[in-house]
């Protein structure tokens, strides 16, 4: 193999001149992350704005594409040894994560290592429950996390005469009639439908997912979501698909631009969308908690959420994870935190954030913004409205995803789409079990 | 009888060779064993815990339903955009060819969407045919018809194989253009003398004569929409709605670098590899001597 040392050495030995040559003013910590637009430039300037603070470590964001590619750019990085200190995962990818233990490094030890105050009662517990081990070992660092709500468009409100925004799904029928009939496409449409539809609706009504508390007291978990209350919920949105009551406009945030032209009057994704709905909108909006079955439930639950977590990948140098853990503590400071709230409508991570963007007067002068958090603290999270932690997550969605669209075609029966998923999904559990034994 | 000349025992055509040999080895057939490795292999996304498995990613396949669903649609997909393809390429190099005042510039503009990248492709009708935003929706809407792709899977499907084979036809008219004007005039005009028309004239002498280019291209072009569609379905429907537009190599795709099932995945390619391999037997053993010129 004399063509790889003849090859591969020089190279290597070029790259680590380059990067000892770069390294010599301040530690470099790289910060992989998919927050593109609007947001990629919030992060750009947390970095920034760290650096300038200091002048023993240099933090560098990279854009590494969505989610998936983000995460998928970090696994095959740590693969080839050239893994970046922190990386942003979105939430299904948590099991994964968790489970690689040799290549996580648990954000409370970074802290602990580094001798950083770190004090996890700071913390809102809706939002760092998704993210510990059962033993309660934060693992990875709350940075955007958002909720679904009801956005809704006040001037087709008015228009359609509706008085208030509706709280349960009788209510929704009714407000999607009134604008129907007051010239508009659909009532509503929503993006995330997995998240949105399956899991929150789980959440929302304190039903779970699957058992073994929606996994997150073992892999051994199986999916239970096709029971009767999900049935009827999602055999209601096919019925109303088919009369165009609800319009499907795609998976994620594909169907923003439908509320956004004002074909459908109510659209139901994550909080986080308020940035783009504020720049794009030409109507007054506004945004309220999901709504509910009342015959399932008294009083809704409380909702779970979705976004991303800065997860520190092990193998850099000792001593820059202390830069991490100084980056950590800047980042979830009140000031930064109560700032990239009020721009992009995630929901503060501290309760210290939350008071001071009160105390700022922001929830006064944009009315509704604190409906996200108000909806994560209803109530004290129970094993089904924790959250969720399921391995392969990010295929399964994709299967409950697939079925779902089945369902609103017409081409599958609620019954026959949700049973196919759990069976699918299961299948799926299974692999990942095998896989991490 | 010829005589034979004998050269002696010289290192310089292995040296000559080795070059393109590196390159074989280092880029097709290295990665290459690697799938095959990887495809015996059941193992977590970040490699920490690995299990040999034999066979088993290749039997899960193909009990899965799902995976014999992608099969049938993948081939639907690449025949129907082969046909596509190659019927309207060679309908517009007939008349290309016929063109005789400012062929070039026709000629020119017709080989155009050949540059074009397949995600920028994909983009361009992802915004054409966008049920909200596009400009086709629209007005299929004043003939009282509702476009929804990322709903109805036949029309998804309609749509990326729209896309793809638009794209190819560039490629097509090229090669169809080259076998037009390499028929020889004469007999062409024989046959005018004769008193054929234009329709027999094509029937009767230019399309058998083209018979060896068609061919040929009928091979690249179902390779094409096997292997190369993958930015065009990414960008215009990310292999959905239901699934309906997942291809095998989309397939490879999500179940590898979204689900991080590298074993699967890994076995997919595999088998894809395979065909290709089955394709490229065909394309020498009967492209080169089967087709009559």
């Amino acid at each position: 193999m004399s063509i790889l040392k003849k090859f591969i050495a020089p190279a290597t030995l070029a790259a680590l001149v380059g990067s000892t040559a770069l390294a010599s003013a301040a530690s470099e910590i790289q910060w992989w992350h998919a927050m593109g637009g609007a947001n990629g430039e919030r992060v750009n300037k947390i970095a920034d704005d760290f650096n300038a603070s200091q002048s023993e470590y240099k933090v560098i964001p990279t854009f590494k594409g969505n989610y998936t590619e983000t995460m998928t750019a970090a696994i095959a990085a740590f693969r080839a040894k050239k893994q970046p200190h922190i990386v942003q995962v979105f939430e299904v990818g948590t099991a994964t994560m968790m489970a690689a233990k040799g290549a996580i490094y648990p954000v409370e030890q970074v802290m602990k290592d580094a001798g950083e105050k770190f004090d996890k009662s700071d913390f809102l517990p809706a939002v760092i429950s998704y993210y510990q081990t059962p033993d309660g070992e934060l693992l990875s660092m709350p940075f955007n996390s958002s909720t679904p709500v009801l956005w809704y468009n006040k001037d087709a409100f008015k228009k359609a005469g509706i008085s208030k925004a509706p709280a349960t799904w009788g209510d929704m029928k009714t407000a999607s009639d009134k604008l129907r009939s007051a010239g508009y496409k659909c009532g509503f449409t929503f993006g995330w439908q997995s998240w949105v539809m399956a899991e929150n609706f789980g959440a929302w009504h304190n039903i779970p997912m699957g058992t073994k508390e929606n996994g997150f007291a073992g892999f051994d978990t199986e999916f239970t979501f096709n029971n009767a209350s999900m049935k009827k919920h999602i055999g209601n949105l096919a019925a109303w698909s088919k009369d165009g009551t609800f319009a499907y406009g795609g998976r994620r945030g594909d169907s923003l631009p439908m509320f956004i032209n004002q074909e459908c009057g109510m659209w139901m994704n994550s909080s986080a969308y308020y940035g783009s709905i504020k720049k794009q909108a030409k109507f007054e909006f506004g945004q309220s908690m999901l709504p509910y079955y009342k015959d399932m439930i008294d009083k809704p639950q409380n909702s779970i959420i979705g976004g991303a977590t800065l997860w520190v990948l092990k193998g850099r140098k000792q001593s820059e994870y202390k830069g991490v853990a100084q980056f950590m503590t800047y980042m979830s400071s009140p000031k930064v935190q109560a700032w990239w709230h009020q721009g992009t409508g995630y929901v503060p991570i501290t309760t210290a954030a939350y008071e001071l963007s009160g105390e700022q007067g922001f929830y006064k002068t944009n009315p509704g913004t604190d409906t996200a958090i108000k909806q994560l603290s209803l109530n004290t999270p129970t094993a089904a409205s924790r959250g969720i932690r399921f391995g392969n997550f990010v295929q399964i969605r994709d299967v409950i995803n697939a079925e779902m669209e089945a369902i609103w075609s017409g081409e599958k029966t609620a019954e026959q789409g949700l049973d196919a998923a759990v069976k699918r999904g299961n299948v799926l559990l299974r692999k990942f079990e095998k896989a991490h034994k | 009888m010829l005589k034979r000349v004998h050269f002696g025992p010289s290192v310089l055509p292995y040296l000559l060779v080795t070059p393109q040999i590196l390159v074989t080895v280092i880029f097709f057939i290295w990665p290459a064993s690697q799938a095959l490795y990887q495809s015996l292999l059941v193992e977590d996304a970040f490699g920490l815990s690995s299990e040999f498995v034999w066979f088993q990613n290749f039997e899960e396949l193909f009990i899965d339903p799902l995976y014999w669903d992608s099969f049938s649609r993948t081939f639907l997909f690449s025949f129907l955009v082969a046909g596509l393809s190659m019927s309207i390429a060679l309908c517009l190099a007939v008349m290309a060819d016929r063109v005789v005042k400012g062929s070039s510039v026709y000629r020119t503009l017709l080989i155009w969407p050949y540059a074009v990248a397949p995600v920028v492709a994909g983009a361009l009708w992802f915004f054409m045919f966008n049920p909200s935003l596009g400009i086709l929706p629209y007005a299929l809407q004043f003939l009282g018809y509702n476009w929804n792709h990322k709903l109805n899977g036949n029309e998804a499907m309609a749509l990326v194989i729209f896309a793809a084979a638009w794209k190819q036809i560039a490629y097509n008219f090229l090669f169809f253009l080259a076998g037009l004007q390499s028929i020889p005039k004469s007999l062409i005009e024989a046959a005018a003398i004769d008193g054929a028309g234009p329709g027999r004239r094509f029937r009767t002498i230019i399309f058998p004569l083209l018979s060896p280019t068609t061919f040929f291209l009928l091979v690249i072009n179902v390779v094409y929409a096997f292997f190369e569609t993958f930015g065009i379905v990414d960008a215009l429907t990310s292999g959905g709605p239901a699934n309906s537009t997942e291809i095998l190599v989309y397939k490879v795709y999500a179940d590898g670098f979204i689900g991080l099932d590298l074993g699967g995945s890994a076995a997919q390619s595999v088998i894809l590899m395979g065909i290709v391999i089955g394709m490229t037997v065909i394309q020498f053993r009967f492209v080169e001597k089967k087709v009559a010129y």
